[in-house]
């Protein structure tokens, strides 16, 4: 079947089958690899991107679900010059990060969680992040830059793509 | 994981979404959110010929007051149940069963009518619906009927929907400012509940105690004849059949059922006072 969907903000058009998961489709059509598979089973959270302004777990969405939609990974965060994303930015900055590995997601849920609620406290921070998680356990550090990201404005809160992340 | 190979079907009303399960009978699956049957298909435990795809269907989403009853539209999704300014004021338990139910992201996809019409025992919403009472609206070919929801849940994924009927709506007393209580019990934040107790208006439903979600009958009675908390919620697991797994064996279940039935119904005769 044939899907169409914009993916940080360029228009796609592919042939896929009916069963093709949104994250492979993004990995391994589309060749966007930061989005990460980790559990496969909507627990982990590593492969969260923002779809018509909600974050999502996209092992759990069919690309066909996913057609004429607007659909923001990682890598569509940082401007053209190579600007950092201020939650990008916020995460490098606290060192948000140990392996690396859940960071995709951990950005993309983190956007959703400003979003919802632009100066949240760290234990909303943790609830609003309870789909993703740290396999280091780097969770201290995470929270405190997504509160760090929050100072920073409500770009911290939104995905690039002309498509402010409302709910 | 991947699942199996299946044909794609986008109806655009709930007649033809009706239409494609009269056609396509046992080999076709409804999805909408897709959170409780994605994860089954990618393990293959469910393999549907057809999926057909509710999803973009109009007007499926909405929380509106209707005389005595509040009306939910099945593809209301958990994250706009729980945030509904309506469902808050007037059927407080709702919101708050739907802000427990795993996590944004899976609150983002979910929807009222995937919970129900999947009949998962330990899912949150169906609890506080049954405590609630009302019914749930189906469409078949044959037009709309309501089934009590009482009658709904039957068994483990087992309904009273017939094979060729949509969930289109779920119909829900107005408790306004009675007290209300879900108490859920699990091992890690955003778990399935080991057991769940719902309770209101001297109603109290339990997840995870029977192969379906299930009404307290001995609690609700004792409570009818003028029991005390305590005795009352000490018979809460009188004629459940709760399971055995990793997390908790059947004798633990019946007594977190009666432990949390009993704070559940502290908790919602508390929330009752301080609200009059």
């Amino acid at each position: 079947m044939k899907v169409s969907m914009t993916v940080n903000g360029q228009q796609h058009t592919d042939d896929v089958e009916p069963r093709l998961l949104l994250a492979h489709y993004l990995r391994d059509v589309l060749g966007l690899k930061a989005t990460n598979i980790g559990c496969d089973t909507t627990s982990c959270g590593a492969c969260t991107v923002i779809v018509d302004g909600l974050s999502v777990k996209s092992c759990t969405v069919l690309a066909a679900q996913a057609d004429g939609s607007q659909v923001t990974t990682l890598e569509g965060l940082a401007g053209p010059d190579g600007e950092l994303h201020p939650m990008q930015k916020a995460f490098r900055e606290e060192h948000g990060l140990q392996c690396g590995f859940c960071t995709p997601g951990m950005v993309m849920a983190a956007i959703g969680v400003l979003a919802d609620n632009p100066d949240p406290s760290d234990r909303e921070v943790r609830e609003g992040l309870e789909g993703n998680l740290c396999r280091c356990t780097g969770y201290h550090n995470i929270v405190r830059a997504v509160r760090s990201a929050a100072q920073a404005g409500p770009a911290a809160g939104q995905v690039p793509q002309d498509q402010e992340v409302a709910r | 994981m991947i699942p199996g190979a299946f044909e794609y079907v986008r109806p655009g009303t709930v007649e033809e979404a009706v239409a494609a399960l009269v056609e396509h009978g046992d080999d076709a699956k409804l999805i909408a959110g897709g959170h409780s049957l994605l994860p089954l298909m990618k393990l293959r435990l469910a393999m549907p010929a057809v999926l057909v795809d509710i999803s973009r269907i109009p007007d499926l989403s909405y929380v509106r007051v209707e005389g005595d009853e509040v009306a939910i539209g099945a593809g209301t999704r958990h994250f706009e149940l729980e945030k509904d300014d309506v469902a808050r004021a007037e059927v407080p338990i709702l919101p708050y069963a739907a802000s427990q139910v795993g996590d944004p992201q899976v609150r983002h996809r979910g929807t009222l009518g995937g919970t129900v019409a999947h009949s998962d025992p330990a899912s949150d919403l169906p609890t506080a619906l049954l405590a609630l009472g009302g019914s749930v609206v189906v469409q078949g070919p044959g037009g709309r009927r309501s089934i009590p929801m009482t009658e709904f849940w039957l068994g483990f994924y087992e309904t009273a929907l017939a094979e060729d009927e949509v969930v289109v709506e779920v119909r829900v007393p107005r408790t306004g400012s009675a007290g209300w209580a879900y108490e859920k019990f699990t091992r890690r934040a955003n778990d399935w509940p080991i057991v769940a107790v719902a309770a209101v208006e001297g109603r109290v439903a339990l997840a995870n105690m029977a192969g379906a979600v299930v009404r307290a009958t001995a609690t609700e009675e004792a409570l009818a004849r003028g029991a005390s908390i305590a005795e009352a919620a000490g018979l809460a697991d009188e004629g459940t059949s709760p399971s055995s797994d990793m997390h908790a064996d059947p004798e633990y279940r019946r007594h977190l059922a009666r432990l949390l039935t009993r704070r559940a119904l502290e908790k919602a005769s508390g929330a009752g006072a301080a609200a009059a």
